[in-house]
């Protein structure tokens, strides 16, 4: 389960938000709504553990994150929660498979082919595992993207505006794949978008105001 | 996958950067190695030839040039020295042991050297086959000569007269080679040794032509010597007193001079050592010119790679990971130049040394010094400064500002 308590961040130009209190059932899916400015990053920053709080605690799985070292808070990230970016950022230098070998051993997790081999085959690009990225397509990468957030098998998968820069049908088919692997790995869910094309996929939303 | 791996990679996915680093470092490195090596060798060489041998007498000139023509074999000689006056600083009292030595002629480049016994005790000279020169036009030639001019015992050349070229060949007589010395690593491994009086004879020829076959009578020509010049004469000193007496005797009761190796060769090599600096500062400006392009590399790699980075961050990477990743980068490619570099410097100077045409200073890439891990360590050393700073703004980097960037 994931708690938001009493939250609140300054911006670094002294402009303040607060974000109203917020608890995410294990497994449920969900959809963080607002437009664009409206902190969706900074709160999706601030899930995740990249970015501290003023005020207020994050509590994922009994654990207040912020309270952990810089050190354990990414490794506890590393371990419990994916990220999925608008854009799917590869390491360029690296193959598929390394790629996602490599989101294991940062996570201090032993390197498992087998996982990687399922992961992709899941997402239907196996026969990519030795591929570089500057060899897949835009779709492609988004799949690679999406197996790297799952391959820890993380209790929590973030995705931030994952639809926003494909068509309809990639778009379609990218959602479909987020609630399939969300489902797959036993992991919840939140989508961060503006996207209208998403919304009717979800029944719980959080909006920002 | 190890920190390790993923420097290599993103090393060698952008070959052409990492390339002009590598080479950069390698010249750099290649030029100290080429520095270090010959300088060492020469040193070794001015110090290893002039061991037993505290002072020089010849005619006057350029002290230096003496040394080098009687220690080193590589200059002319500054001229002749009457043999009676020569016998005379022999016997003096400060005197322990003294070599004549006449030079003039020359086979194939390589000087025959016209000397006495003496010249084998003060040389510490053995034979590996064959034995010493005994009778006039007997030779005895250093182990390298053997190699090189495919001489064996019982072959006959014919000496040419000066000390390089052999336009003027002595046809009259013929030397035979009688021994061949142990190799001695010093200059004596390219000489050929014969008597004084071949050399003598080799010149005489004419006024004495109807004498040569009468070799008894050669062997009690004593009176005849007595007219007789030689090049120089080596001065191995009785006590150390002979230090302060001997040279200034010479120099100021004959016209003749006196000259000391050990100082000669100093003054030579530190003559040498300003053109040795002068390439170890420019050697030195190519690394330091390397480092700043290994630091720019990575810095402007660091850039593109930034959210590269953010993202191993939220994979779970800690900030000490990121660190090593980047410090790994810089360390592997200037640890590659130097080893390029070393190994370049080696080779080349193997290269030199095998065009060079005098064979007494030859010089070679294939022996190894223990200086040599102090380039090791300047390379280690250049790696960390270049990307010290990069590897410190990826382990501060705001991953919150850089992917929200985008």
């Amino acid at each position: 389960m994931i708690a938001l308590n009493a939250v609140a961040h300054n911006y670094e130009n002294g402009h303040k938000i607060g974000f109203k209190d917020w608890q995410v059932d294990d497994g449920s899916q969900w959809l963080l709504l607002g437009a664009s400015g409206s902190g969706k990053t900074t709160l999706l920053h601030i899930l995740t553990g990249i970015l501290k709080p003023r005020q207020g605690s994050v509590v994922i799985n009994g654990t207040s994150i912020y309270d952990l070292s810089s050190k354990h808070l990414d490794q506890f990230r590393g371990r419990n929660i994916g990220i999925i970016f608008q854009r799917p950022h590869l390491i360029k230098s690296l193959t598929i498979k390394e790629n996602l070998v490599m989101a294991q051993s940062f996570a201090n997790l032993p390197t498992n082919l087998n996982r990687v081999q399922e992961v992709l085959a899941s997402l239907g690009i196996a026969d990519k595992k030795d591929a570089y990225p500057s060899e897949l397509s835009q779709g492609q990468l988004q799949r690679v993207s999406i197996a790297r957030a799952v391959i820890n098998r993380p209790t929590l998968l973030i995705a931030d505006e994952p639809t926003s820069s494909l068509d309809d049908k990639n778009a379609a088919a990218v959602l479909e794949l987020l609630i399939d692997q969300s489902g797959i790995n036993q992991a919840t869910l939140i989508v961060a978008t503006h996207d209208k094309r998403v919304k009717d996929a979800f029944t719980n939303t959080y909006e920002l105001s | 996958m190890s920190p390790l791996k993923i420097s290599w990679k993103s090393i060698w996915s952008k070959p052409l950067s990492s390339v002009l680093n590598i080479i950069l470092i390698a010249f750099g490195t290649g030029i100290l190695t080429i520095l270090l090596l010959a300088s060492k060798q020469i040193s070794d060489k001015l110090e290893n030839n002039s061991k037993d041998i505290d002072l020089v007498v010849g005619a006057k000139g350029s002290p230096l040039q003496l040394i080098l023509s009687s220690i080193y074999y590589i200059d002319f000689p500054t001229g002749n020295i009457p043999l009676k006056e020569a016998q005379e600083l022999a016997r003096s009292p400060f005197v322990k042991k003294a070599v004549p030595l006449a030079l003039g002629d020359n086979y194939n480049g390589v000087r025959i050297v016209g000397t006495d016994s003496n010249f084998v005790g003060i040389y510490k000279l053995k034979v590996k086959e064959g034995k010493f020169w005994q009778s006039d036009f007997e030779t005895t030639i250093g182990s390298s000569i053997a190699k090189n001019q495919k001489l064996k015992i019982g072959d006959t050349f014919y000496g040419a007269h000066g000390l390089t070229g052999s336009t003027d060949i002595h046809k009259t007589h013929a030397y035979k080679v009688a021994g061949i010395l142990t190799p001695q690593g010093n200059v004596t491994d390219n000489l050929i040794l014969t008597n004084i009086s071949s050399v003598w004879k080799m010149h005489d020829h004419e006024e004495k032509e109807e004498h040569d076959h009468d070799s008894k009578h050669k062997e009690k020509e004593a009176p005849e010597i007595q007219n007789k010049e030689i090049t120089s004469l080596l001065i191995q000193y009785r006590s150390p007193m002979s230090v302060v007496m001997f040279p200034r005797m010479v120099n100021e009761s004959t016209n003749m001079q006196a000259a000391s190796p050990a100082q000669e060769s100093t003054r030579l090599f530190s003559l040498i050592g300003i053109g040795v600096d002068t390439l170890q500062w420019f050697a030195l400006l190519i690394m330091f010119i390397a480092a700043i392009s290994v630091f720019v590399n990575l810095y402007n790699s660091l850039k593109e790679r930034s959210y590269d980075l953010a993202i191993m961050r939220t994979l779970g990477a800690s900030r000490a990971k990121l660190f090593l990743i980047v410090i790994t980068e810089g360390i592997m490619l200037t640890l590659a130049g130097t080893i390029i570099g070393i190994a370049l410097g080696h080779l080349a100077l193997e290269f030199i040394g095998s065009n060079q045409e005098s064979s007494q200073a030859r010089l070679t890439g294939l022996i190894l010094l223990g200086d040599e891990a102090y380039l090791f360590a300047a390379g280690l050393a250049i790696g960390i400064f270049a990307s010290i700073i990069p590897a410190v703004q990826a382990y501060r980097s705001n991953i919150s500002k850089i992917l929200s960037k985008n």
